[in-house]
């Protein structure tokens, strides 16, 4: 356990170091390509009757999605604390592409745990990873997802602790990791909150976002979370169905339990065994949400649902027709929700999107689902 | 630390200690591969001269064990392994067995049964403690004192890169015994052990007096015997769980008892 309190040490210290902010702000800028647009996607909104619905576009960022913006943070946090190897776990291989790419950037070697069976199912970010040199680690345990990657991630970082630094893609595991890491995505609703008094001179009503691990939704909504007026919509994986096993809607299915150094809701069975889950979405199925978000939901501050599969592929295929827009299977989520609330909404009513990631890796799952 | 009453595991350890001899603790997950099986090899431990048995309560996300240790917990779930299940086989194995047993758990499956239930029927059961591996020491307040109230011994963990003050938190939390890691990683047999041992044990005689069991990575007779010259007891995990792997089922418990003689002997300085 001594190395969270290293990596707290460390963290708490950056944090206040002008240069480190500075340093991370030209890349946020100059690299990643921040400050992403705030779009108001008016055809959808047309298209779904009455509220205005804008886009925060996290999906133009480069390397596709939210992600970089947490690998940069930590990136560069590893190398102030003298670390020359990143481990990082990927699901839908977003996260392990970022990763991948920080390394290069900043000369670091990289292993990326994935499970066997989402290499299968997002084989392009495989060979993404591959040619941005880092070593991607196949985990036949267990259920060969994102979990399993994060144990074997998790056992690698132990083991390999002096040179390493574990990249935790999500608020997830032991603290400091949840709260870093949301403020290293809190940027997205700093910006949000910028343009969008920009663009319409007052706060948004809704802010919708889709919550895997919860990052690209905790981004979003933590600078809003002061303000009463601003309503906050988390979306989690419905999947299949509400069987256990069949899901990945943790408020809906789950209760407290500890997962990877987490206190949290966790779908799990009567005896403590963490359940497997389902999701079209590989960015969205597992079996945790981050610590914050259970707070946010007991609080009552933020309301969460789910949608299921076939809802996400319509949502995705309609902004793609609509907007021009493909967005990636765990924005579409989000984009579900909206598609079913915001029919009916009064006319001048402002809702936020967070378009977390774009859909190239999908097109295979796309190809699949036989909607083409 | 309370005044406490004499637990079974205390008092394996006062007796090696006027013995002058060394113990050797051994792991083993419950169910691997059936409850059954459990019930003999807990038998064959005992005959072997084992001093205190560890026994792993399963778990669907192992991430402090290497590959041997997650393979028996994928057996033991396959079977139908449950804490509840394990409690309820226990008092048979206890009048079977007089050695220490403490179980090896992650939090969660614990968590579920409700920590007050779980205490009450461990120590109902005949259960002398438990050893939870991801709970840490700074969250583990409340859990210590529920475990004492049952008269239950707590042991954690401690790593080569423990600074000084968590050592001294884990072993003010620790009863019966303290378990120090001799290498940072996850449990699984090593060709050689740490040079670190010596000295880490040395740091931890400075802030407690109880026993102290090294493990993570001991598999042969002369690692036992190197541990034993400067610890109070070494433990052998997965090198014992890979030979129930290999030889239980063609082979039953008498393999795995011949085997722990073996380390035993390596231990020297024990008579029957």
């Amino acid at each position: 356990m001594h190395p969270v309190e290293e990596l707290e040490a460390a963290y708490q210290a950056a944090r206040r170091d002008p240069a480190f902010q500075a340093e991370l702000a030209h890349l946020l800028k100059d690299f990643a390509g921040r400050p992403t647009p705030l779009f108001h996607a008016q055809r959808l909104s047309e298209r779904l009757g009455d509220a205005q619905i804008y886009l925060k576009r996290e999906d133009l960022l480069h390397t596709g999605a939210h992600k970089i913006n947490n690998c940069l943070g930590q990136g560069l946090l590893a190398r102030r604390m003298g670390k020359t190897r990143l481990v990082a776990e990927t699901g839908a291989g977003q996260h392990g592409v970022a990763t991948a790419t920080v390394a290069a950037l900043l000369g670091l070697e990289c292993v990326v745990y994935m499970g066997a069976e989402d290499m299968a199912r997002q084989a392009p970010n495989v060979f993404r990873m591959r040619l941005l040199g880092a070593r991607v680690v196949s985990v036949t345990s267990g259920a060969k997802t994102l979990k399993d990657a994060i144990n074997e991630g998790m056992r690698d970082w132990v083991t390999n602790v002096q040179n390493t630094h574990y990249l935790m893609g999500s608020v997830l595991g032991p603290h400091p990791y949840p709260m870093m890491v949301r403020d290293f995505q809190r940027i997205i609703g700093q910006e949000t909150r910028q343009q969008v008094l920009e663009k319409v001179g007052r706060l948004p009503d809704l802010l919708c976002a889709c919550v895997g691990g919860g990052s690209n939704s905790i981004g979003l909504f933590y600078d809003f979370i002061a303000d009463r007026s601003v309503k906050m919509l988390g979306v989690e994986a419905g999947g299949r169905g509400p069987t256990l096993g069949e899901h990945a809607a943790r408020f809906a299915g789950g209760k407290p339990g500890v997962l990877h150094g987490s206190y949290t809701y966790v779908l799990q069975t009567e005896d403590g065994l963490i359940a497997s889950t389902h999701s079209v979405s590989a960015g969205l199925d597992y079996p945790a949400v981050g610590p914050e978000h259970a707070a946010l939901f007991r609080r009552n501050r933020v309301e969460y649902t789910h949608v299921s599969d076939p809802e996400a592929l319509e949502a995705a295929r309609l902004l793609s027709q609509v907007e021009g827009i493909i967005p990636a299977l765990e924005s579409a989520h989000a984009l579900a929700e909206i598609v079913k609330r915001a029919p009916g909404m009064p006319r001048d009513q402002i809702i936020v999107v967070n378009l977390s990631g774009r859909g190239d890796k999908d097109l295979g799952i796309f190809q699949a689902s036989g909607m083409l | 630390m309370p005044e406490l009453l004499t637990t079974r595991i205390t008092a394996r350890f006062a007796d090696l200690r006027a013995r002058r001899a060394k113990g050797l603790i051994v792991y083993l997950t419950a169910g691997d591969p059936t409850l059954d099986a459990t019930g003999e090899l807990l038998v064959a431990l005992e005959r072997a001269g084992v001093d205190v048995i560890e026994l792993g309560v399963p778990f669907s996300d192992p991430l402090a064990d290497g590959p041997v240790i997650q393979r028996a917990s994928e057996r033991a779930l396959r079977s139908g392994t449950t804490l509840r299940r394990i409690l309820a086989r226990f008092p048979d194995w206890r009048q079977a067995v007089r050695a220490p047993i403490i179980l090896f758990s992650y939090y969660n499956p614990i968590l579920q049964y409700g920590l007050a239930s779980f205490a009450a029927a461990a120590a109902r059961a005949g259960v002398d403690g438990a050893l939870v591996v991801d709970l840490s020491p700074e969250e583990a307040e409340n859990y210590v004192g529920v475990m004492w109230a049952q008269n239950l011994d707590t042991v954690f963990l401690a790593s080569p890169t423990s600074p000084d003050e968590r050592l001294e938190r884990a072993a003010r939390l620790s009863r019966g015994f303290f378990y120090l890691i001799s290498r940072t990683g996850v449990t699984g047999e090593r060709r050689e052990i740490a040079s670190g041992v010596e000295p880490l044990v040395e740091r931890v005689r400075r802030v407690t007096s109880l026993p102290l069991a090294v493990g993570f990575g001991i598999s042969t007779p002369a690692q036992v015997r190197e541990v034993q010259r400067h610890a109070d007891a070494a433990v052998v995990g997965s090198a014992v769980v890979h030979v129930i792997e290999a030889r239980y089922s063609q082979e039953g418990p008498g393999a795995i008892e011949e085997f722990v003689r073996g380390l035993r002997a390596g231990a020297g300085g024990r008579p029957e």
